[in-house]
């Protein structure tokens, strides 16, 4: 699991093209969106391709959406749980 | 509208790794070596603390760059966010990402760049930024047309729709680039120019 997070961490970073944030900076916990990392939809969208390109994880149901990127943890749960299957 | 209730207040030019402000020269970038890089320069130059410059496109960088420059020099800031207009024209559009985007398309579209794939994005990045609300409106020809830059500025200055207008050319394409912006305000300012077309070409060609 603490690999996983920091390859998400590296790859988060890379995809949406944060250049002032250093992967290490973004907390396990930390929320993405709003009051957190400041993420906004159309970030949502890359974390989405970022899922398939580097996963080959399809998000079936979009409600999901919220619960599943609500940190690199949750993120990381979810790849794992998706892995599993 | 009577012309001469308007004045170019402000102008800022882009072009050939330098940047000008009412035609002096503020920075010369020696050392980068791509547009990319120039851009990222000048962020750090003149701006900095906005990380969402870094996710845009190359058009809207120069457009955001260039806009920031204008106003540290000549700020909207005696005027309302909804009466400051933008009136931006350039030749290619937003074609230079639209090409990037079509070729995402062959792997897995990028939400992050189909999102520019509208010339008139960098207007709403200038709006963002600096938290205008006026009218607005993007013109594409093959050159700069000062009388048609005119023309529109001038109808929404004299209608009343807005007091102030940020105009100009805005063209990126590969690595050729060139960005003219004038502020022009409803106000007299000691040794502005007058708001003409002619002016808006004279400092086009300067």
């Amino acid at each position: 699991m603490e690999k996983l997070m920091a390859d998400l961490k590296a790859q988060i970073v890379a995809q949406l093209n944060l250049q002032e944030v250093k992967p290490e900076d973004i907390g396990d916990d930390q929320p993405l969106f709003k009051e957190g990392l400041g993420l906004d939809s159309i970030d949502a969208l890359e974390l989405i391709v970022l899922l398939q390109q580097h996963y080959h994880i399809r998000i079936a149901n979009p409600e999901q959406g919220p619960e599943i990127f609500y940190s690199v943890r949750s993120m990381a749960e979810f790849i794992t749980a998706h892995q599993k299957q | 509208m009577n012309n001469q209730t308007a004045y170019i207040t402000g102008h800022c030019v882009i072009r050939q790794q330098r940047v000008y402000c009412n035609g002096q020269l503020l920075w010369q970038d020696e050392s980068a070596a791509s547009l990319q890089e120039f851009l990222r320069n000048g962020y750090d130059r003149f701006a900095g603390q906005y990380p969402k410059f870094h996710k845009m496109d190359n058009l809207c960088k120069l457009g955001w760059l260039a806009a920031e420059v204008l106003l540290q020099a000549a700020p909207a800031v005696d005027h309302l966010p909804e009466q400051v207009a933008l009136v931006l024209s350039n030749r290619s559009a937003s074609l230079d990402t639209d090409v990037r985007y079509y070729q995402s398309v062959k792997d897995i579209p990028s939400p992050a760049l189909f999102v520019y794939t509208l010339p008139n994005i960098v207007i709403g990045e200038i709006c963002i930024r600096h938290g205008f609300k006026g009218e607005h409106a993007f013109f594409v020809n093959n050159r700069f047309d000062a009388a048609q830059v005119f023309a529109c500025a001038a109808l929404l200055l004299g209608s009343g729709a807005a007091t102030a207008c940020i105009c100009g050319w805005l063209e990126v394409m590969d690595q050729q680039y060139e960005a003219v912006l004038y502020m022009v305000e409803r106000k007299d300012v000691e040794g502005a120019l007058p708001f003409t077309a002619d002016n808006l070409q004279k400092i086009f060609e300067s």
